[in-house]
């Protein structure tokens, strides 16, 4: 018999496992999300990272040993968001219609994403770091992370909330568009993307592909409209 | 597919190199999502599997974001004492920007006259 403590030493020390266990986690959340109709709660990310972080926990494993096999998968961010470009380009006619919806709603979001986080956080009493890594919080997890040490917050803390915030909005966004009645599914999209960046944009392409085109663009401009307003407004807002 | 994903990986990598020559605030793949829009748009080329591996890919785009979310867990206890106070200011300020994006874009289009892209019109 193969003793399974030899085993499993031998499994964990090697990228394999935690890129298998990602693949496989990922597989059955989809496939629970999908069984639940897509229900904006039965979020794929989130049910996924709880299935890890309970085998992580429960086999002791430190997360950079998890991320020694993971990073396969995270390294697909970068290619991912320059494959944005092509439905970006099929959706061109709709894009070039709305671009006056467009530029004037990624204003409003990206200042009232900035603005209502820093001034509740303010309000409760949050410390320093905390208000500087709510700035950012809607643009994409590498922007935000820049922004935030330009303003010398704290990148880590920033990153916490950033990913906290793309899967809160991936989650209430459905429910909250069919609340406010809201059919536009390029507004639907565009806000998705704009506060909950890369999370909020595979939402969108779960429900719609015009809605995840729109949050597609939305991410892009919100990232850089952020990187630009975020040291603006902060000393007015720290007043 | 292997040509796709040679093309997708060579925009990142120019979009890297571009970003270190001129030190922009955007991240790398941003710019090679804008090289290649604009490879589209100029109509050269392109081997048709190009829009099959980026549809491939982004239709499970929530896989990628599984790595980074699992990081994020380990970090909670970096929130402490505030943690929860965070929770619901994210929620509320989501809430609150998510309703000012969609409402306005939507109020503007319907000012303007043009149509929503509701499901039944969309194109694939």
């Amino acid at each position: 018999m193969i003793d399974f403590v030899d085993l499993w030493v031998y499994l964990s020390g090697s990228p394999l496992l935690w890129l298998t266990v990602t693949l496989v986690a990922y597989l059955a959340a989809d496939a629970i999300s999908t069984g639940c109709g897509r229900h904006p709660l039965a979020n794929p990310v989130l049910l996924s990272v709880v299935f890890i972080s309970i085998v992580l926990v429960l086999s002791k494993t430190a997360f950079p040993s998890y991320f020694a096999g993971a990073q396969f998968i995270h390294f697909l961010l970068g290619p991912a968001t320059v494959a944005l470009a092509v439905p970006l380009y099929r959706h061109l006619p709709e894009v070039k219609r709305m671009f006056v919806p467009m530029i004037v709603a990624l204003v409003v979001g990206s200042i009232i994403s900035i603005t209502s986080a820093v001034l509740l956080a303010k309000w409760l009493g949050l410390s320093k770091l905390a208000m500087l890594a709510l700035a950012p919080k809607s643009a994409t997890a590498a922007i935000a992370m820049g922004v935030a040490e330009k303003v010398q917050g704290d990148p880590a803390l920033t990153a916490v909330v950033v990913i906290m915030t793309g899967i809160s909005g991936a989650i209430v966004v459905t429910p909250l568009m069919n609340a406010l009645r809201l059919r536009n599914y390029a507004a639907r999209g565009f806000a998705a993307g704009l506060v909950s960046h890369g999370i909020g944009t595979a939402r969108a392409f779960q429900v719609n592909p015009l809605a995840g085109t729109f949050a597609g663009i939305a991410l892009g401009l919100n990232g850089v409209l952020t990187a630009i307003l975020v040291p603006l407004l902060l000393p007015w807002l720290l007043d | 597919m292997l040509h796709a994903f040679a093309i997708l990986l060579c925009l990142q990598l120019a979009g890297e190199a571009a970003v270190r020559a001129l030190g922009s605030p955007v991240p790398g793949p941003v710019i090679g999502l804008a090289l290649l829009f604009l490879w589209l748009v100029a109509r050269i080329p392109i081997p048709h599997t190009t829009h099959e591996t980026a549809d491939g890919i982004l239709k499970h785009l929530s896989l990628l974001f599984v790595p980074a979310g699992v990081g994020v867990v380990q970090q909670l206890p970096l929130l402490g004492a505030e943690g929860w106070k965070l929770l619901g200011i994210i929620l509320v300020s989501i809430t609150l920007s998510l309703a000012a994006t969609a409402v306005t874009f939507a109020a503007i289009a319907k000012l303007m006259k043009i149509d929503g892209g509701a499901p039944e019109g969309e194109r694939r």
